[in-house]
């Protein structure tokens, strides 16, 4: 059925084959965040992984950064509908922190500092994931999730979360934060997993 | 099978044609649309919609608007603030008419919501158009018998901005559970001993239900002013899971 709005035209700035549907170009970077924002120094900040029997690892800000970064080129996508193209970050991969604690796991929750959560599967983060702790070549800013936030672009940017704090491993899959509120468990933009249906 | 357990399977995630079935005019710029949705569930005070147009050639855009009708209101409402440069914003402000059509998906959110049965004292925060998903909190809880009783602070550039003013003043009026508070920050009424200045968080103090009395506090607006505004309640002493924010970033 066509439902057409008369007199709407559009502006058509947004045809770009990058943008998924139902997203626009955004140029701004707008700040999403369910509460206050966290400030979190680097001398304090760990990043803790716990595998699926219990068993955990920490890594000081230094050892995390002595890890690696990279510099990750990518295009961003909120389920709020605004998308951004070419991003620049710069992080360190996601793999190597989960070495030998992945086994039997299945699924992933990834904790932030001020109790934020969001689930991904495990096969989400290898290769496609990082935490990121530059944006545009400046060190990420607490609005943003700075000191690090988790950088999965190719979902949406939820899942990317602000002032990360660490991984649990799980065996099997269990909600975040924004998927027990009405959000989609996996989210991604090209299928449009936006929201839960229940 | 009933038309009820049809409408029962409609997700969210669906798109449900919707007609405008009144308009009004909420000042310079802003406008509230009533809109008839057949099949949509009801909404929860707090929650928003997204909306999309489709012009004559098929070309769509889709923009998240928060709803200012009060929990489970039927036709629903939302307000809408025209951005200068926005693509959907100034179509839904100038444009679109009564008898038109357009399509709505939600409601959506389960966290920036307040329900009936808190009974928690409330603080609302808004700066500028981050009004309107408080003003379905306000409007919901005035509907209701509840022991709740709600703070709003507006924070607004100048009067001429106001948003809902005759109904707030005649609920605070009517209701001994609400108190509204108007703040300035570049141009305040003639007799406002205030003046026309920012917020800051000692002010704040002295307006919000405190920490002592566990409330649940609502920020909505740009930006910088929730920035400001849920730093402000934090360093108060505010448990940071009773804080929820919601940002307007740039949206057209």
């Amino acid at each position: 059925m066509g439902v057409f709005s008369p007199g709407f035209r559009g502006s058509r700035r947004d045809e770009d084959v990058r943008i998924p549907p139902g997203q626009y170009l955004e140029r701004g970077f707008p700040v999403l965040s369910t509460g206050a924002t966290e400030r979190i120094s680097t001398a304090d900040w760990r990043f803790t992984v716990t595998g699926a029997k219990g068993e955990t690892r920490s890594w000081t800000w230094d050892e995390t950064i002595a890890v690696g970064l990279e510099t990750v080129n990518t295009d961003i996508h909120c389920v709020t509908s605004w998308s951004k193209l070419d991003t620049m970050w710069r992080g360190v991969p996601i793999d190597p922190f989960l070495d030998g604690l992945d086994a039997d796991a299945t699924h992933v929750m990834v904790h932030s500092y001020g109790g934020y959560t969001t689930n991904l599967p495990l096969e989400d983060l290898r290769g496609r994931a990082w935490i990121a702790t530059e944006f545009d070549g400046a060190p990420l800013t607490p609005e943003h999730g700075g000191p690090a936030r988790l950088l999965v672009p190719h979902l949406y940017f939820w899942k990317s979360a602000k002032w990360v704090q660490g991984l649990q491993l799980m065996p099997r899959d269990s909600p975040g934060f924004w998927e027990r509120n009405g959000y989609h468990d996996h989210g991604d933009p090209w299928l449009e997993e936006r929201y839960s249906s229940f | 099978m009933t038309e009820n357990s049809s409408a029962a399977r409609r997700s969210v995630n669906d798109w449900l044609p919707a007609t405008v079935v009144a308009v009004r005019s909420e000042g310079a710029g802003t406008r509230t649309l009533s809109l008839d949705v057949p099949g949509m569930r009801p909404a929860l005070a707090g929650q928003h919609v997204d909306l999309r147009v489709t012009a004559e050639d098929g070309y769509t855009a889709q923009r998240s608007y928060s709803l200012s009708s009060p929990a489970g209101a039927v036709p629903l409402e939302v307000t809408i603030d025209r951005l200068p440069d926005g693509e959907v914003s100034p179509y839904l402000v100038d444009g679109i008419e009564v008898g038109d059509r357009l399509e709505v998906r939600g409601p959506i959110g389960l966290w920036f919501v307040w329900r009936p049965e808190q009974q928690d004292p409330v603080n609302l925060i808004a700066g500028g158009s981050g009004l309107v998903p408080l003003m379905s909190i306000v409007r919901t809880r005035a509907t209701m018998d509840s022991p709740a009783r709600f703070r709003l602070v507006i924070a607004a550039r100048e009067p001429a901005r106001d948003l809902y003013r005759d109904e707030l003043d005649e609920l605070e009026l009517e209701n001994e559970w609400l108190s509204v508070t108007r703040l300035y920050s570049r141009r305040a009424p003639v007799g406002d001993e205030r003046g026309a200045r920012r917020v800051d968080a000692a002010e704040l103090a002295s307006l919000v239900h405190p920490a002592s009395s566990s409330p649940l506090t609502f920020i909505c607006g740009p930006t910088a002013f929730v920035e400001t505004v849920a730093d402000g309640v934090a360093q108060l002493g505010h448990e940071g899971a009773r804080i929820r924010a919601e940002r307007f970033g740039a949206s057209g």
